[in-house]
C-alpha cells in the first residue's frame, strides 16, 4: 500500500511495464470472487473489509461480484474498511500518517467470515496490523485474505488465500495499482516500474 | 510539528489535519476496545504548576488511549515546594526517560522556555500558561464548532474549515488564555471573532487584534452569532476591583436565564452556548443555559480527549529524530 503517492511519483522510473490491463483486473476479481464464495460454502456471514486506500475499492469491486451471484444481497452491507494506520510497526520510523476512517458493516464483525482485502502483499507488515486492529474490534469467526497481486519478499509468517496474481519482482522494483476510484477516470491497471 | 507551544503557529492546513485525526480519534471511543497501540512503550509527563481538572485528567485519557504511560506531576507536594526550578525539574525528567511533556504553568512563556532550551528534548505541549495561551482547548472548542457547522449545513466536516461562522468570546478577556488561543485559531479557520466584554477586561492592545469589540452583549446576540463562548471570570487572577459586583456582572455580561429566553425566541438552536468550564453558575452562565440544548459543555469536554489524542499522535509518530529510512522510498506492499 503507497501512502505517500506523491512522494513516490517524484522518482522517474527507467522503465515501465504493465502486467494487469483493466481487462485482466476484472477477470482476476471475478475468480477471486467465486474463490471466496466457494471457500465460505456460500455467501453467509461474509464481511470483505478493505484496507486504505486502494484495498477498500477492490473489496467493493469483488462484494459487488458476490451479491450478483445472490439475489437480496446489498453489497454495501458486506463491505467495509479497515483503517491499519495506527497499528503499524513503523509510526515511529516514517512520516506521520493521517489515520482515515474505519467504517464496519452494521452487522459488525463478531463471528463474521472476514475477508481481507488489500492491493499488493508484500513484507507482510500491513496484514499484520491489520490482524491487531481486528482484534480490537470483535472476534470473527474466521480471517482470510485476498490480494490482487502478491510480489513476494515477505518478511513475516503471512500469506494469502487468494491471490490474483503472484508476481516475481526484484526489491529495487516498484509494483503500482490504479484503480479509478481512487486514482481518476480509466485508470486500471498494475504496473511494475524498475529504478536504476 | 515539534512542540504544540501557540495555535498561530498552526497554519490552516496543520489546524484542520489535527481535527481530520480527532474524528478518527474520537471513533475510538465507541469501539469495543477503547485503546489504540500507537504509542506504547513512550512515556507521557503531566507537569502541572497550576491546578487543573478537565485538562489534566483529559490529556491523561487521551495518552492512556494511545497506550502510553504516563506520569503526573503536580506541583503541590512535589520538590517544587522546596524551591526547585522549572531546569531542574526539567532535566529530572530527561532523565527519567520522558518521551513528550505536556505543562501547565502559572507564567506565560514558560512552556516556550522548555521548548527553546536543551533542557530536555521532548515534544513539548502548552496546556495553558498563565494569560498566554492554550491551545488545546482552542482545538477542541474548534473541533466542536466544526461539527456543528458542518451538521447545520449538511456537509461532512472531515476536510471543512469555519468560513462564514459569527463566533462571540464573552467575559474576562484580560485573564483568559482560552480567548487568545482561540481568536488565533478561529481566524485561522475562517471564522469571524467578535469579542465582548467590560472595557476594564479587555487587554492592552486588544484594539489591534483582528476581531471585532463590543461592550454590549445583548447587541450582538441581536446581530446573529453561531456561537458563544463565555468565559470563566478568573477570581484567582483578579488583585484589582474590574467589575462593580457579581450581580452587576452577571446582568450585564453573563449568559442569564433573560438571554436565554430572548434567544430561544429568535432561532430554534442554531446558536450553541460554550464553555471552557470549570463554569462559576450563576455568574457568567446561568444553570439553565448551562443544561439547555444549546449547551455544548460536556460535548467539549468529550471532543477535548480526542483532540489531544491527535496532538500527541502527531507530535510522537514520524522521524523527528532522524531523517526518514528507507521507507520513504519503499514500494506499494508495504
Amino acid at each position: 500500500m503507497s501512502n505517500e503517492p506523491t512522494r513516490d511519483r517524484a522518482l522517474a522510473p527507467v522503465s515501465a511495464r504493465i502486467v494487469l490491463s483493466s481487462e485482466d483486473i476484472e477477470r482476476v476479481l471475478t475468480r477471486i470472487a467465486h474463490e471466496i464464495i466457494e471457500a465460505n460454502k456460500g455467501v453467509a456471514d461474509l464481511v470483505l473489509l478493505g484496507i486504505p486506500s486502494r484495498g477498500f475499492p477492490l473489496a467493493q469491486r469483488l462484494a459487488q461480484r458476490i451479491a450478483a451471484t445472490t439475489p437480496g444481497l446489498d453489497p454495501a452491507c458486506i463491505t467495509g474498511q479497515l483503517d491499519v494506520t495506527m497499528y503499524r510497526d513503523d509510526l515511529r520510523r516514517s512520516t506521520t500518517r493521517t489515520p482515515v476512517p474505519t467504517r464496519l458493516p452494521a452487522s459488525g464483525i463478531d463471528d463474521k467470515v472476514v475477508v481481507l482485502v488489500d492491493d499488493v502483499l508484500y513484507s507482510g507488515r500491513t496484514i499484520r496490523a491489520a490482524l491487531d486492529a481486528i482484534a480490537d474490534l470483535g472476534r470473527p469467526r474466521i480471517v482470510r485474505l485476498a490480494v490482487l497481486v502478491d510480489r513476494g519478499h515477505r518478511e513475516l509468517p503471512i500469506r494469502a488465500d487468494h491471490v490474483g496474481k503472484n508476481l516475481p519482482t526484484a526489491t529495487t522494483e516498484k509494483v503500482r495499482v490504479h484503480l479509478s476510484e481512487v486514482d481518476g477516470a480509466n485508470n486500471n491497471e498494475v504496473v511494475i516500474e524498475a529504478h536504476a | 510539528m515539534k512542540h504544540l507551544l501557540s495555535t498561530l503557529d498552526l497554519s490552516r492546513a496543520d489546524a484542520i489535519r489535527i481535527l481530520d485525526i480527532a474524528e478518527e480519534m474520537a471513533a475510538v471511543g465507541t469501539r469495543e476496545v477503547k485503546k489504540l497501540p500507537a504509542l506504547r512503550g513512550r512515556t507521557v509527563v503531566n507537569l502541572f504548576f497550576e491546578d487543573s481538572t478537565r485538562t489534566r485528567i483529559s490529556f491523561e485519557a487521551a495518552a492512556k488511549r494511545l497506550s502510553a504511560d504516563v506520569i503526573n506531576f503536580s506541583a503541590k507536594g512535589s520538590s517544587v515546594s522546596k524551591g526547585e526550578s522549572l531546569k531542574d525539574t526539567a532535566q529530572t525528567l530527561q532523565a527519567i526517560g520522558a518521551d513528550a511533556v505536556v505543562i501547565r504553568h502559572g507564567a506565560s512563556g514558560a512552556p516556550a522556555r522548555l521548548a527553546a532550551t536543551d533542557w530536555i528534548d521532548a515534544p513539548v505541549v502548552n496546556a495553558g500558561d498563565g494569560t498566554h495561551e492554550h491551545p488545546t482547548q482552542a482545538l477542541l472548542d474548534a473541533f466542536t464548532l466544526r461539527t456543528h457547522w458542518s451538521a447545520l449545513h449538511g456537509h461532512t466536516s472531515l476536510g471543512s474549515d469555519l468560513s462564514g461562522m459569527k463566533v462571540a468570546i464573552v467575559g474576562d478577556i484580560l485573564h483568559s488564555r482560552v480567548a487568545r488561543s482561540n481568536l488565533w485559531l478561529l481566524r485561522t479557520l475562517g471564522a469571524e471573532v467578535t469579542m465582548v466584554a467590560p472595557p476594564t477586561l479587555l487587554p492592552h492592545g486588544s484594539k489591534v487584534w483582528p476581531c471585532t469589540i463590543s461592550y454590549d452583549l445583548d447587541a450582538t446576540l441581536a446581530g446573529g452569532i453561531d456561537a458563544v463562548m463565555m468565559l470563566r471570570v478568573q477570581g484567582e487572577r483578579m488583585h484589582d476591583s474590574f467589575f462593580p459586583n457579581t450581580r452587576e456582572y452577571s446582568r450585564l455580561w453573563g449568559f442569564d436565564d433573560a438571554r436565554l429566553a430572548a434567544l430561544d425566541a429568535r432561532d430554534t438552536g442554531e446558536t450553541i452556548i460554550m464553555h471552557p468550564g470549570p463554569m462559576n453558575r450563576g455568574l457568567e452562565i446561568s444553570s439553565a443555559a448551562a443544561d439547555s440544548p444549546r449547551s455544548t459543555v460536556l460535548a467539549q469536554v468529550a471532543n477535548g480527549v480526542a483532540v489531544r489524542m491527535a496532538v500527541l499522535y502527531l507530535l510522537l509518530s514520524g522521524d523527528q529524530q532522524r531523517p526518514a529510512p528507507s521507507d520513504a522510498t519503499r514500494p506499494a506492499g508495504l
